[in-house]
């Protein structure tokens, strides 16, 4: 576990975060900051506005009619929101893992060659296989799968489908990937495995994971944020959240005593 | 007159019967209302059903075989000089007297007015019968089911499966009628196939329908291979699909995926006026604005096109079934789940790479299956290709030549007056049966295809 003064540097910053869903504020003013080489985990209440600040790193609010964003948001440094930025290569580099596994209707191998595929980052088939390959390994997949790659990708258990959701995030190489309670539908076996697949990919990938586990929380990450009606409550180490929280409300929600 | 009053007095009598029930029932259950097995209303239901259904079936039978009764009783009983009479004559002098007594008529002879007078009498006898009888059957069975009536009588199971009874008689209606019509094809086409080969129906390539009138006939050898029909049939369709698929398709893409909601909730239902349009409206826009306009384009060019041409059927049938593809894919791809398409966009899909890799493919069985009712549609279509398409049997697959489909042919051989133990008129109905096949077969398919998809995301 990491201390406090992680020499991490900040992949993702925000400053004074505010989204809207037409009337509707849903974030109010946050500045958080996500380091790289590490796993953040957002927990908080439902509605708390933690999948909404998830969704604005790789701009899927985009796709929710009325949906608007004020203040800062940047990857390296660049602004998230600028005009100038394509939201495909933006996605290429951010990318998503959701709440329920949504395999495309496709063979096991072609869900993992999609992304490669509409990014052109294979020049041929043997090259394609080996970013499948490399992709199913890292998800920890190729072992259950490598003898029914042809086979739909919908036919596969709940955890193997989505641990193929990620190797599919992983196969267009991402700096970033982001995790939606990515262990909501599945079983508490299913739901180790992931855990223990989201801690390998610490190494490589900056991760944010969404979750309403406060003990999924305390295993996977090293920086807890704590959400609440839409404001950035608490920042910490996970250690120190969930040890020896800095506000009330936080030490509230850890305790159980809502949420 | 006499019916309504009796009707009216069953109908007072249930109503009657269904208070009486119910008073009796909470008579019987005191002040515990909790004692009675089912509510009072239950039992007032029960008491009315009793009453009325014995009572309204004796009406319904004598309604049914009044007719054949009094035929039976009056022919049996007529005045010497009637009954000697050849079969026609006496059933158009039967004719009269039932004018005669029913309207009024004035009466030729002095037999027929006696005749007239019996059967008015017979008549006006059995009615009165026939009502004391229903009258007394509803008594009694208002009474009978009142005395039956004890707290712990099962009113309400018994109403249930009474109506249970008819809301599967009414279920089997449509089935008994498909099932008569089926049955019918399948005589006539019998009775065609003892006159006509089933293979050269079936395989034959000469269409001419012409029977003899006369032994020595000229020409009078009719040829009877349907498989010019079919052709045409499938020409027709084909054009008509290669309009409607992809408009109707590309439409569905863009309401489902890029139309604003507002856009979507008025343009829909719009196209969805294309097949509420009456097909006969369809027969002359295609017989008088598309047919003559595809002409004098095809003589501007240099071709020469029928004034009849498979083109203009086809392409008007085309727009007609436009909707049938283009509103069940929009509903088959807005029921593509949004989690697929959200999974597409986080990998950094376009638009337009997620709709064509990822949406399209989920949705084709369900595309699939709306492609294949709108064929069956097409080639079921009757008036548009009566109004629009020739009656020349042509084997050909150019679509600017007349051809004439399996359905013009039907409604030809059988629109006039026929004999129905001719070859002619019996092949409208082997033509039907094949029809019949055909579509039934890709109704099956397509609805096969659809509840295989459906299985798929529930």
């Amino acid at each position: 576990m990491n201390t406090a003064n992680t020499n991490g540097t900040a992949k993702v910053r925000s400053r004074g975060l505010e989204v809207f869903y037409g009337e509707k504020q849903a974030l109010f003013g946050v500045d958080l900051d996500i380091r790289s080489g590490e796993v953040t985990a957002l927990i908080g209440p439902s509605g708390c506005g933690k999948s909404t600040f998830l969704r604005c790193i790789n701009r899927m609010n985009d796709l929710v009619d009325g949906a608007k964003v004020n203040g800062s948001l940047t990857l390296d440094g660049d602004d998230i929101y600028h005009r100038e930025v394509d939201v495909v290569q933006l996605r290429a580099k951010v990318g998503m893992v959701f709440q329920k596994p949504n395999p495309f209707p496709k063979s096991i191998y072609d869900n993992v060659a999609y992304g490669p595929r509409i990014h052109g980052m294979a020049a041929d088939q043997a090259e394609l296989d080996e970013i499948v390959m490399t992709s199913l390994e890292k998800a920890g997949l190729l072992g259950e799968v490598k003898d029914r790659l042809q086979e739909s990708g919908t036919g596969l258990s709940g955890g193997q489908q989505q641990r193929l959701c990620i190797a599919r995030a992983i196969a267009v190489e991402p700096e970033v990937i982001l995790m939606d309670e990515p262990c909501s539908a599945l079983d508490p076996i299913a739901t180790a495995k992931v855990e223990e697949l989201i801690d390998e990919l610490r190494d490589n990938y900056t991760i944010v994971i969404v979750t309403h586990s406060m003990q999924q929380a305390a295993r996977v990450s090293q920086r807890t944020a704590f959400f609440h009606l839409g404001k950035l409550i608490e920042m910490g180490d996970t250690e120190q959240i969930f040890t020896n929280p800095q506000q009330p409300l936080t030490q509230g929600y850890i305790t159980g005593r809502f949420g | 007159m006499q019916l309504f009053i009796l009707t009216a007095a069953l109908l007072a009598l249930i109503s009657f019967g269904y208070g009486v029930g119910r008073r009796r029932a909470l008579a019987v259950a005191g002040p515990n209302l909790r004692s009675l097995h089912s509510l009072p209303r239950y039992h007032g239901y029960l008491v009315a059903l009793w009453c009325g259904l014995p009572a309204l079936a004796v009406v319904a039978a004598w309604l049914a075989f009044e007719p054949s009764l009094l035929h039976a009783l009056v022919i049996g009983a007529l005045p010497a000089d009637l009954a000697q009479l050849s079969d026609e004559r006496l059933a158009l002098a039967y004719n009269e007297v039932r004018n005669v007594a029913r309207y009024g008529h004035p009466a030729s002879s002095d037999s027929i007015a006696e005749a007239a007078r019996h059967y008015a009498s017979l008549r006006q006898t059995m009615f009165l019968s026939v009502a004391a009888i229903a009258v007394a059957l509803a008594v009694a069975g208002l009474a009978a089911a009142r005395a039956r009536i004890h707290a712990g009588l099962r009113a309400r199971n018994r109403v249930e499966s009474i109506v249970s009874i008819f809301l599967i008689a009414a279920s089997t209606v449509a089935i008994f009628t498909t099932i008569g019509i089926v049955l019918s094809l399948v005589f006539e086409s019998l009775r065609f196939f003892q006159m006509v080969p089933v293979t050269e129906f079936l395989f034959g390539t000469s269409w001419s329908p012409q029977m003899a009138i006369r032994e020595d006939q000229v020409g009078s050898s009719g040829s009877f291979g349907a498989v010019p029909l079919f052709a045409g049939t499938m020409l027709i369709a084909g054009i008509a699909l290669a309009v409607a698929v992809p408009l109707g398709l590309l439409a569905a893409i863009y309401m489902s995926e890029y139309a604003a909601p507002k856009f979507r909730s008025v343009v829909k239902p719009l196209l969805e006026v294309l097949a509420g349009i009456p097909t006969v409206v369809y027969g002359f826009f295609a017989a008088l604005t598309v047919a003559p306009f595809i002409r004098d384009l095809g003589a501007k060019l240099g071709l020469s096109v029928a004034s009849e041409s498979a083109l203009a059927a086809g392409l008007v049938m085309g727009i007609m079934i436009i909707p049938f593809v283009s509103s069940l894919s929009d509903d088959v791809i807005s029921a593509v789940p949004h989690s697929l398409r959200e999974g597409a966009y986080g990998l950094g899909a376009t638009k337009s790479e997620t709709i064509k890799q990822v949406v399209l493919p989920a949705a084709l069985p369900g595309i699939v299956g709306s492609i294949l009712l709108a064929a069956s549609r097409a080639i079921g279509e009757t008036m548009i290709v009566v109004m629009a398409a020739g009656l020349a049997a042509n084997l050909t697959a150019n679509p600017l030549e007349a051809v004439t489909t399996v359905t013009t042919q039907i409604v030809t051989l059988l629109v006039g007056d026929q004999e129905f133990d001719s070859p002619k008129t019996l092949a409208a109905f082997a033509l039907g049966l094949a029809l019949f096949g055909i579509t039934l077969a890709l109704n099956g398919i397509a609805l096969r295809i659809v509840n295989k998809y459906r299985e798929k995301y529930d």
